[in-house]
């Protein structure tokens, strides 16, 4: 018997709606998207991180023993220890904290806020679209470090302020990326047909263009992570990030880094390579959640 | 055509306003001011008098209006005024770091390019082959590493292994030279931030070259030409490239506007005398003059070069035109 | 007789012999070659008068002359001063220490050519001390006994002092007291020199590149003969301290002349062996606690003791020497200067008893009657590592010792001064209390109630009283005297605020610098006219 051909499925979501075992399921994602599985690992680590540090660490991370600056890694510190004789292990998982606190709230407020703003300019359009477009002009034309910079030196330093000034350039990035692919879905016959049928904007909004973008959203929100964790690191170098001694990745960078770079290598090498890790995580992950949700980009 | 562009010109010009209004009250709202800092900066005892007479001189103790309205005036008669810290004109300390931003920035853009289109193409040609995935690891290390940290680990290295090597360690010049009085010791000192800096950005360019070529590779045309028998590499440099390259010309200008000013951090770890270094310095001093005519070039230097992308977008797509 | 003139004969011979002997130990200075050094911070204009900042001094300094100067060749010696355009020596005061009358050299020259005498000298002084009305002086508080400054002739100048006091001539030794020409200042009026340099030092300004480098070039017409040694000097700016100690690894600059931390000299040392040289010293700064008078519990004295006394300075200079910039136990005086308090002096202080628990004990006491146990701190620190935030992490260790809690608030430079001066929204600050030249009647004015630059919101009458004595005092061993009292007041009995440690100076720099000697104060000995390279 001829069986025709095959239509062969490619899309991971049609995979999943075949109802295979999760673990059949999860075993052909990590084989179609290695780079992304690798990236999801790491992320997954962070995040174990810095939910069970206590769990997984012996020392204070902000206790000061003098007697012990500097150490070199040995049996009782893994990876040494810093200037104030604090285990740079503990500091690096507790550091994990502060990263994911500060990748997690600015990513995600500034990419919903980001995705409210674009819709509703798409949709609204007209003097609302012109005049919030015009301010997005203005704040994206800031360079980040620099909006980052002004922020932090109003408000002052500390790790909430730091949320703040790294949220606020995200947002014009995300709205503007949503609101182009909004503007393709407003013209869509069905929204006319709702809009005909008298249904309120914010259910038209809801129901049929915010699905719609998903996919630019999570795109930008995965992004934003790492830019976040990254640009953290450098505000705390310039002295404008968080402030001692809570544990974070980007100010034992400032601290330590450059001041014992040669004689005590380890306090400089291992917090960068934490930060690395994380941003490279996220991006992996972020490129392959892209490469899944955008058609276009998916191999044959 | 030229409508479109009046358009956009246009357009520039609420945004610019909006800039200057925006980094204006931004700045006021820092407390503390340049008078502070500078008579009682160190400890060493500074009479509350003489603060507020340099306050006077500098205009401080006006209304913020009277300010503001002073600092909009500055563009109508061309001029933009005094740095508060030094006292030179603006334009005179602009000028210097303007020049070395660009060489750094036109430096790290040309090593973006050599290693992102050639790494991009190779991605974009053998995707989800194990090329595919070192090159795409490769370029995500280097959005991944904090610059600084590239940064402090080159100069280190290089000392360490000069001294390893020759017995004396080298590092690379700490003042800047104009190329054409010695282009030696201008390029020994600015090579190593242009290929970290380039590096970075390669990444991006990297990332885009590559989408936007598979993303071309799918059209039709594309097809119809391997259907008609042309050799893949003919398609790929005839057809396929022309027509990607277009997103990727726009990353890398975007990505250039960046590059002036935003190096913030890596001039300070190469002690590049560039707008960055400027920026964190007259941040860090309240010089609202310089910090706020600083931000206006950087916000002028990237909505131009958005312009310069929309006509380009327009001539070659005439659908924008007319949207 | 015989016997002791021959004696006397042989220890002339044997004399002269060590001293011949000295003298060619001493190799002989090499002229030519430029010097390239590091600055850390930026200059805000080119006016003595008018600045505060070592970024200045540093640079700049050289293009200039000062009436009288701290010893180039003895600058630790924070009593010795010479004559820099006046000649001789520096004089005594006459009648009764209200008149001080100079000779000024004949030789010196402006860099444009002119001759320099005494009219100048008389216009520099008054527009530091005397400034007309809208022209900044930021020193000018130092010279508040000055009645008049007049000339006599062409070479001669008399300063007339309203009241005679110890503080006069260290003021007028103050590197920042730039001597301008006349002409400069009536021609192009006072605000000139923030922006043009004409000056009678040992070299001639080139260029400046902005935020780059300052460059200045040999005066040939140098007043002090056969100066300075080098051909050139070269200033560039490196804000960060990683480039500075990197700059002097890889030989892109000779020396940097505020200091490094002791973790980088190690470093260098260990890189360069003895191609680096290390000159060390006290430094006349010094870091303070300063607790909040107007804030309870801090309004009572006894709190403000517990604070104090919780403090174990001997231990703790210890530890912190080996990483930060401080290092020497000390009153509020420079502890190398004769009015500083010994050992025995200082262990009578509350805070210094080398008996650390007994302290501790005792503050605790003091807090539980005051009924102030387990009080919460808020403590307002600055933003800089060195030597800042590793003082203050360990003053919240000893602090927490007795029981205290504290919650460190560390910002950046602007906001924390903003903090201290302005807002005073803390408990207890750090503070500091850094001079140039040393001048202890002047550098302890801090701790009176009406100083300016006391941020403690308070006071006490009776060490007012005190220094009000001190001021008119003749007499160097009533000074003294009056001091150690003055000290036993603010430091302990009224504690009105507190010393930490002094800071301490180190200098790593190329061994083929010679001639430069390291200072109490990163601002003194920056002429640079008897410095030499030895390559």
């Amino acid at each position: 018997m001829a069986t025709g051909n095959k239509i062969e499925v490619e899309s991971d979501f049609e995979v999943l709606s075949e109802k295979k075992p999760w673990h059949q399921v999860f075993v052909e994602l990590v084989r179609k998207q290695p780079l992304g599985a690798a990236g999801g690992a790491i992320v997954v680590l962070m995040i174990l991180m810095a939910i069970f540090a206590e769990l997984l660490t012996v020392f204070d991370p902000e206790l000061n023993s003098l007697e012990h600056m500097l150490m070199p890694p040995d049996e009782v510190f893994w990876l040494g220890t810093d200037q104030f004789g604090r285990d740079l292990l503990t500091r690096i998982i507790y550091g994990a904290r502060t990263a994911l606190l500060v990748g997690f709230s600015c990513a995600i407020v500034g990419a919903t806020l980001g995705l409210v703003l674009g819709v509703a300019s798409a949709y609204f359009g007209g003097m609302f679209d012109l005049i919030v477009q015009r301010i997005v002009d203005v704040v994206m034309a800031f360079p980040l470090i620099i909006l980052a910079l002004a922020v932090v030196a109003t408000l002052g330093p500390g790790t909430q302020n730091v949320i703040i000034a790294i949220t606020i350039p995200f947002i014009p990035q995300c709205a503007r990326v949503v609101r182009s692919n909004a503007l393709a879905i407003r013209e869509i016959p069905y929204v006319d047909a709702a809009r005909a049928l008298g249904f309120s904007n914010m259910r038209i909004i809801l129901r049929h263009m915010v699905p719609n973008v998903m996919a630019p959203y999570l795109i930008m929100l995965t992004s934003f992570l790492g830019q976040a964790i990254l640009l953290e690191a450098s505000l705390s170098y310039l002295g404008m990030g968080v402030q001692e001694p809570t544990p974070a990745w980007g100010l034992m960078l400032q601290g330590g880094a450059e001041e014992f770079a040669e004689s005590a290598p380890w306090v400089a090498i291992w917090p960068g390579v934490a930060i690395s890790l994380a941003v490279f995580g996220f991006n992996l992950f972020g490129d392959s959640v892209r490469d899944t949700l955008d058609p276009k980009l998916r191999s044959r | 055509m030229s409508k479109y562009i009046a358009k956009r010109i246009l357009m520039m010009i609420p945004t610019l306003i909006g800039s200057a209004i925006f980094v204006f009250f931004l700045l006021r709202l820092i407390p503390g001011d340049v008078c502070e800092l500078r008579l009682a900066g160190t400890g060493l005892y500074a009479d509350p008098e003489e603060i507020a007479l340099c306050q006077k001189n500098l205009g401080l103790d006006q209304p913020l209006f009277v300010q503001f309205l002073d600092f909009l005036w500055g563009y109508v008669v061309f001029d933009l005024g005094d740095s508060m810290w030094t006292g030179f004109p603006v334009v005179h300390e602009i000028s210097i770091r303007f020049e070395l931003s660009l060489q750094v920035a036109i430096m790290a853009t040309a090593v973006a390019i050599m290693i992102a289109i050639p790494l991009g193409i190779i991605s974009a040609v053998k995707q989800d082959t194990w090329i595919d995935y070192v090159v795409r690891a490769f370029s995500i290390a280097g959005i991944a590493m904090p610059s600084f940290w590239l940064g402090i680990l080159i100069i280190l290295g290089m000392l360490i292994i000069t001294q390893a090597m020759w017995g004396e360690p080298w590092m690379p010049p700490i003042d800047y030279v104009p190329i054409w009085e010695d282009p030696i010791r201008n390029l020994s000192q600015l090579i190593w931030p242009a290929v970290a800096t380039g590096y970075r950005y390669s990444a991006v360019a990297t990332r885009m070259t590559r989408s936007a070529l598979l993303e071309v590779l799918r059209e039709d045309y594309v097809r119809t030409a391997r259907a008609k028998g042309l050799i893949e590499k003919v398609i790929i440099n005839r057809h396929a490239l022309k027509n990607a390259l277009l997103p990727v010309v726009t990353i890398i200008a975007i990505e250039f506007a960046f590059l002036m000013g935003g190096l913030v951090v890596t001039e300070q770890v190469f002690n590049l005398n560039g707008l960055g270094k400027l920026f964190v310095e007259s941040v860090g001093a309240q010089d609202f003059n310089m910090t706020q005519q600083l931000v206006m070039l950087v916000v002028l230097i990237f909505i131009v070069t958005n312009l310069f992308i929309d006509i380009l977008y327009a001539w070659l797509d005439p659908r924008i035109r007319y949207s | 007789m015989k016997n002791i003139t021959a004696k006397l004969a042989i220890s002339a011979i044997v004399g002269a012999g060590v001293a011949l002997c000295g003298a060619f130990a001493e190799a002989a200075p090499k002229r030519g070659g430029t010097l390239n050094y590091v600055v850390g911070s930026k200059i805000p204009s080119y006016d003595g008068h008018k600045e505060t900042t070592f970024g200045m001094i540093h640079p700049i300094r050289p293009f200039y002359s000062t009436l009288i100067r701290v010893n180039p060749d003895n600058p630790a010696d924070p009593s010795d001063f010479v004559c820099d355009v006046c000649e001789g020596s520096v004089p005594k005061g006459e009648e009764g220490g209200t008149k001080f009358t100079f000779k000024i050299r004949r030789d010196v020259k402006f860099h444009d050519g002119s001759q320099m005498t005494a009219h100048d000298v008389k216009a520099t002084m008054d527009k530091i001390i005397f400034p007309p009305k809208g022209i900044p002086s930021a020193r000018k508080a130092f010279f508040k006994a000055v009645k008049s400054v007049n000339v006599d002739n062409d070479y001669q100048l008399t300063i007339k002092l309203s009241f005679p006091t110890g503080s006069f001539i260290p003021a007028l030794a103050l590197p920042f007291n730039f001597i301008y020409a006349k002409k400069d200042l009536d021609a192009h009026g006072y605000t000139w020199h923030t922006k043009n340099i004409n000056g009678t030092g040992p070299f001639k300004f080139v260029q400046h590149q902005k935020g780059s480098f300052v460059e200045g070039v040999r005066n040939p017409t140098y007043h002090h003969k056969g100066r300075p040694y080098l051909d050139g000097i070269k200033a560039i700016s490196a804000p960060k301290l990683a480039v500075r100690v990197n700059a002097i690894r890889g030989d892109r600059a000779a020396i940097e002349f505020r200091g490094f931390p002791p973790k980088h000299r190690d470093d260098l040392v260990k890189a360069l062996g003895n191609k680096i040289t290390v000159q060390e010293s006290d430094w006349n700064c010094v870091l303070m606690a300063t607790p909040n008078h107007k804030r309870k519990p801090f309004d009572d004295v006894r709190v403000r003791k517990a604070l104090t006394l919780a403090i174990d300075r001997w231990g703790g200079s210890k530890y912190l020497s080996r990483i930060a910039i401080v290092k020497t136990v000390g009153g509020i005086v420079y502890p190398q200067h004769s009015f500083a308090a010994t050992e025995e002096e200082l262990l009578k202080l509350a805070g210094y008893s080398k008996d650390i628990n007994a302290s501790r004990a005792q503050a605790k006491k003091l807090l539980q009657e005051a009924g102030a146990t387990g009080t919460s701190i808020d403590f307002s620190n600055r933003g800089v590592d060195q030597p800042y935030k590793v003082v203050g992490t360990w003053a919240i260790d000893q602090w927490k010792k007795v029981g205290f809690k504290v919650k460190q608030r560390v910002q950046p430079s602007p906001q924390f001064y903003a903090t201290l001066r302005k807002k005073k929204d803390f408990d207890v600050s750090i503070d500091f209390n850094c001079q140039s030249v040393i001048n202890p009647i002047a550098d302890i004015t801090k701790f009176l109630t009406t100083a300016g630059n006391n941020y403690s919101q308070g006071g006490d009458a009776k060490a007012d009283a005190i220094y009000d004595k001190l001021l008119r005092s003749a007499d160097p061993k009533e000074q003294r005297a009056l001091i150690r009292q003055y000290e036993k007041r603010v430091l302990d009995d009224a504690s009105v605020a507190f010393i930490t440690l002094w800071w301490y100076k180190i200098n790593p720099h190329r061994s083929y610098v010679k001639g430069w000697k390291i200072a109490p104060s990163h601002y003194l000995n920056q002429h640079l006219d008897n410095v030499w390279l030895d390559k």
